[in-house]
């Protein structure tokens, strides 16, 4: 496997029982993949599996030699019996400059909170420093579990627009678990859909008519697949030359909807 | 090595009677190690642990008048025995407040028991009960700096790893650290702590010292290690202050000290909003 980190026929077992079933994975540099799925579908155990937190109960995950893993973890509760300034936060595992903590902020959008207390900052200013953190090990690779939980839409919104921008400039990979099919049409390369093992992946077009996306998600979310369909038909009427391919449609698409 | 620290001291304060030195001497060093290690198990909300270790050691104490080995070392390795068992059931599932329950209550009422069969040593036991710091020996203060010296060198060595692990373990895994490895730093640290302690300050008081000035501190600090050096210095303050209050009042030294502690934490519950907004 020549990708940045690979699984191969993984099994994770919990308790005896099977969370993810004969799961093969792999990812290249520089792309954005999303893992969707139900809840309890098996997305977190699979980040973690590919974190090395959890072992391989049959199968394996392979890493490439050397590989920076950046983690965005889904929920961060810090104590409150924990002081912690953002800038303090930033130099966790490893210190980091005042110059280099500085760009980091900058890069996400938070110039003047260092002097902050992460207990005082808001959701969506708590996963942008969680970000920043991430960034400052310089990773080949992005791990972002669920990064959105507890923003609005607007802040989800832009929270994508920043991690597309960030691989951009920087090149990094993105592995991200969303249970939001808005998003994932939006601002992925490609889409994998879990629910125990791996139902059905590709392009975010592809997967979104394939027959087993559409029984995972049952009727709950036709609506709102059609929506999106609809809203981005239309959303060619207003869109410049130069359109065509139906991912980059991110930002004409979140503002419509929005 | 010793009598070089203690002569300055004498110098400020010549009203103090040499035990008294010692005594604060040793209240001083406990801060030391208290502080730090104290802000970790405020942060991992390990209070109990900390008791039930030190509830624990009144076995080892036991053992070690039983079998005539030295009472730190019984100490030491009970300490370090039910640490290592706490943890491992914790990590197995076990509902924790009850294991340490179940544990701790038992390891101190077993301890008491079996110090029963050994003859002379029930005026002892209540030494390690409630401590007695004003008895202190030149040796004690020797294993007391000592002790407080290893667990300050591993909490500094450790700190940056024990800070990510403390903050989220998934977080620390990532970064390529091993969170079981950290926790058991801090057991180890505990153990150690808990077997130095014991004769200055008692088993009841161990748990006290590590979690009043640590809370005390929590109000006055933006930073994790701002609130260790404030809890050292709130620990160290509260020696000074209870054996000064212990001096004036005949009061018992040990719980006089907690007492200081005590209005220190109010103190700071009162006026201290710094990063609380």
């Amino acid at each position: 496997m020549s990708g940045l980190i690979s699984a191969d026929h993984l099994t994770i077992r919990l308790e005896g029982q099977a969370v993810l079933t004969d799961v093969s994975l792999s990812m290249q540099p520089g792309e954005i993949v999303t893992i969707l799925g139900p809840n309890g579908s098996g997305k977190s155990t699979l980040l973690r599996a590919l974190l090395g937190i959890l072992p391989a109960s049959a199968g394996r995950v392979t890493r490439r030699p050397g590989l920076v893993i950046g983690y965005v973890p889904q929920r961060l509760a810090i104590d409150r019996t924990l002081p912690m300034t953002v800038r303090r936060f930033l130099s966790l595992p490893r210190r980091v400059e005042d110059a280099a903590a500085r760009d980091a902020l900058l890069r996400v959008g938070l110039p003047d909170v260092e002097t902050k207390q992460m207990a005082d900052l808001s959701g969506g200013q708590f996963q942008r420093v969680l970000l920043a953190r991430a960034l400052l090990a310089k990773p080949d690779l992005l791990i972002l579990d669920e990064p959105t939980q507890g923003l609005d839409q607007p802040g989800e919104a832009a929270f994508y627009r920043l991690i597309e921008e960030v691989r951009r400039e920087t090149g990094v990979a993105i592995l991200m678990v969303s249970h939001d099919l808005h998003v994932v049409m939006a601002a992925s390369d490609r889409v994998i859909c879990l629910n125990g093992h791996i139902c059905c992946e590709g392009t975010p077009r592809v997967v979104s008519t394939a027959p087993e996306y559409r029984a995972l998600f049952g009727l709950g979310t036709q609506g709102a697949l059609a929506l999106y369909q609809h809203v981005h038909d239309h959303s060619h009427d207003g869109g410049g030359p130069g359109h065509d391919h139906h991912h980059d449609h991110t930002h004409d698409h979140d503002h419509t909807h929005a | 090595m010793i009598i070089t620290t203690i002569t300055p001291m004498t110098m400020i304060t010549p009203m103090l009677d040499d035990f008294l030195i010692r005594a604060a001497l040793a209240g001083v060093g406990l801060s030391l190690a208290t502080g730090p290690l104290g802000s970790f198990v405020v942060w991992r909300r390990m209070a109990y642990f900390g008791d039930a270790t030190a509830h624990a050691a009144i076995l080892g104490v036991a053992l070690a008048l039983a079998t005539d080995l030295p009472v730190t070392f019984g100490t030491l390795a009970v300490a370090l025995a039910m640490a290592v068992t706490v943890s491992t059931l914790a990590a197995r599932g076990w509902a924790m407040d009850t294991t340490l329950g179940v544990l701790a209550h038992s390891a101190l009422a077993i301890g008491l028991v079996a110090v029963s069969f050994v003859p002379g040593a029930r005026t002892d036991l209540s030494a390690y009960l409630f401590g007695d710091i004003l008895a202190v020996s030149r040796a004690d203060l020797g294993f007391i700096w000592g002790g407080a010296a290893v667990v300050v060198a591993l909490l500094a060595w450790r700190w940056q790893a024990l800070l990510t692990a403390t903050l989220n373990e998934d977080l620390a895994h990532a970064s390529g650290l091993h969170p079981a490895r950290e926790r058991l730093v801090l057991t180890l640290a505990l153990a150690v702590v808990v077997a130095v302690a014991i004769k200055v300050v008692g088993a009841l008081l161990i748990a006290a010292l590590l979690i009043i000035p640590a809370a005390a501190a929590r109000g006055l600090a933006r930073t994790p290690e701002a609130m260790a050096l404030i809890a050292t210095l709130i620990g160290a303050a509260s020696s000074v202050l209870g054996l000064q209050l212990s001096l004036w009042q005949d009061t018992p030294a040990g719980p006089s000290i907690i007492a200081a502690a005590a209005v220190l934490f109010t103190l700071a519950a009162i006026f201290g909003r710094v990063g609380r907004v």
